[in-house]
């Protein structure tokens, strides 16, 4: 388990550098010719792979624990509605018109992504259930899915409407330093909060019975879910807009390398989702596309959807 | 250490039961379906809440202890065997550790003797989907044994098991109540088994308490004829006793 986390700080300590170089302008570090490469490096290549790092971290750790919370290796963080919420308040960010000044966007998305916990925890809390929590969650997402379509088919001009929905696409272009120091102490917390939760995962892989008779308390655990999920979702849409799968593929790369504990699985899953949305991220880069770059969101859609056809094809295999 | 339920009322489910458990034995836990046996199960080990009534562990009352001194001595088996992902073996005893917070040596004595005692230790590094169901079973338990329980409650713990793993795992459990002093507490469907293996029966009958005592004097051919409506005749000797349903011995019809 640790060799592993060794290996992926490794991945992490090459491509990070690499990733610095790569880009629209390509940089060569033994000829630095190029005038204003010392700025494209501080204030867009680094905020960005810092934020990719960051980013993917959370996605990946929040997936671990989801995997672990719903005893299901197809669960996905987006799915308990945070996400969602949080992209229905970014939304009305630019609805409003409040998106135009800096911080009011993360800000609404970071509302949104609380009242979201905040109604999940009112709903499902009370008897501490996974089930209950998972078909509340569920209604959020649906809920918060439809309100942001009416807002965008209700848009007072079209420019705000084709603003939002570029938007939702997810996407790491043109973000700062102000966007790191908004979503790395959030999405820390975060992780710190489901590592906090790992021991009462391992304990629900015997069912959530069995978890309460090895002194496990479900109030707690789901307290933790929702404070962990939310932080590292809350933030990661609040400021790049919403990105799938990472927290669905990461985990089940990295599970059959540990010994397939839901708490031996975060930090690695935490460590990949790092690498992988960095990796990513360049690629979005690189890649030349006539209308700008490819979004993030899309690109990991892109390979994301097929890789959960490919997961349903083989548990049907195990299952028949 | 005792474990005792004092008037336990469920609604539906348990009608005033009051019991008290005694360590060393094996304690089995029969009636009919609906009767209530894993409602009482469930209430014993702290994981139902009665309705009215308590349960206390040597005189402290159960609902008051912090939860992790009671998983500490009340180990807990339940029906459905799921583990959700493919742990190992060695794994999946350990995790019977995490009531305790007693240090990696103490944890690893711990897990090494639950598997020594189940002779698992031959398959530790076996993942659990490469397992026959009574290799399973004994893995199950090796995670309730590691937890180092005084009292191990177990739901219906031969679903699923040939009779010859039955037997042995049966064989396992009297072993740990007679010469580990473990309480041990099991709701069995099979009234031969539970004649042959309990050292005490306790009859449940729509969530009443109707019996209580050794099988041979609780487990009469009057009662299930009585409880379970079927007439019924037992074979054999005391300690191997088979039960030979549907034959009217006494011109009693269900």
């Amino acid at each position: 388990m640790t060799r592993l986390n060794a290996w992926l700080l490794l991945a992490l300590a090459i491509a990070v550098p690499l990733s610095l170089l790569a880009g629209r302008v390509w940089i060569d570090p033994f000829d630095p010719q190029l005038p204003n490469a010392a700025v494209i490096f501080a204030e867009l290549r680094l905020p960005r792979a810092v934020l990719a790092l960051v980013l993917g971290a959370g996605l990946g750790a929040a997936g671990a624990a989801m995997q672990g919370y719903l005893r299901n290796p197809l669960a996905d963080p987006g799915l308990f509605g945070i996400a969602p919420g949080a992209a229905l308040g970014a939304v009305l960010s630019f609805w409003t018109g409040w998106a135009a000044s800096g911080w009011a966007l993360p800000l609404f998305a970071l509302a949104g992504a609380g009242g979201a916990m905040a109604l999940l925890g009112a709903i499902a809390g009370r008897s501490g259930g996974v089930l209950l929590f998972t078909l509340a969650g569920m209604m959020i997402a649906s809920l918060a899915g439809a309100l942001m379509s009416l807002a965008i088919s209700l848009s007072p001009t079209p420019f705000a409407m084709s603003e939002i929905v570029t938007w939702l696409m997810g996407a790491l272009v043109d973000r700062g330093w102000a966007d790191v120091w908004i979503a790395a102490p959030l999405t820390l917390a975060g992780i710190a909060v489901l590592l906090r939760a790992g021991r009462s995962l391992d304990a629900l892989t015997l069912g959530e019975v069995a978890a309460r008779s090895l002194g496990i308390d479900p109030q707690r655990l789901q307290r933790l879910m929702i404070a962990g999920i939310g932080l590292t979702v809350g933030a990661g849409v609040a400021v790049a807009g919403i990105i799938g799968f990472v927290g669905l593929m990461v985990p089940h790369f990295v599970r059959p390398l540990t010994d397939r504990r839901p708490s031996s699985l975060i930090v690695p899953s935490a460590l990949a989702g790092a690498l992988l949305l960095l990796v990513a991220d360049c690629l979005c880069r690189i890649v030349p596309l006539a209308g700008g770059e490819l979004r993030l969101g899309i690109a990991l859609s892109l390979l994301g959807a097929p890789f959960f056809l490919h997961l349903l094809l083989r548990l049907r295999r195990e299952l028949a | 250490m005792m474990l005792g339920g004092a008037n336990l009322t469920l609604a539906g489910r348990l009608a005033d039961v009051s019991v008290t458990l005694n360590p060393c034995e094996m304690t089995v836990i029969c009636g009919p379906n609906g009767a209530g046996k894993s409602s009482l199960l469930g209430a014993l080990a702290g994981l139902v809440m009665p309705d009215r009534g308590s349960v206390s562990l040597q005189d402290a009352p159960l609902r008051r202890m912090a939860a992790t001194a009671r998983a500490q001595a009340i180990g807990y088996l339940p029906q459905s065997a799921e583990v959700a992902w493919d742990v190992t073996v060695e794994t999946l005893a350990a995790l019977g550790r995490l009531p305790w917070r007693s240090g990696a040596a103490a944890d690893a004595a711990a897990v090494q003797a639950a598997l020594t005692a189940l002779q698992l230790e031959p398959l530790r590094s076996r993942p659990l989907s490469q397992l026959s169901g009574g290799e399973r079973a004994r893995a199950l338990l090796a995670r309730v044994l590691a937890g180092e329980p005084r009292w191990l409650l177990a739901d219906e713990p031969l679903a699923n098991l040939d009779l010859a793993h039955q037997l042995a795992l049966l064989g396992q459990l009297r072993a740990l109540a007679r010469d580990r002093g473990l309480g041990v507490v099991l709701v069995l469907h099979d009234l031969a088994q539970a004649m042959n293996f309990a050292d005490r029966v306790l009859v449940l009958d729509r969530g009443a308490l109707v019996a209580d005592g050794s099988p041979e004097a609780v487990l009469t051919e009057q009662l299930i004829g009585a409880v379970w409506g079927v007439p019924a005749r037992w074979l054999g000797e005391p300690g191997a006793r088979a039960l030979l349903p549907g034959c009217v011995t006494s011109g009693r019809g269900p």
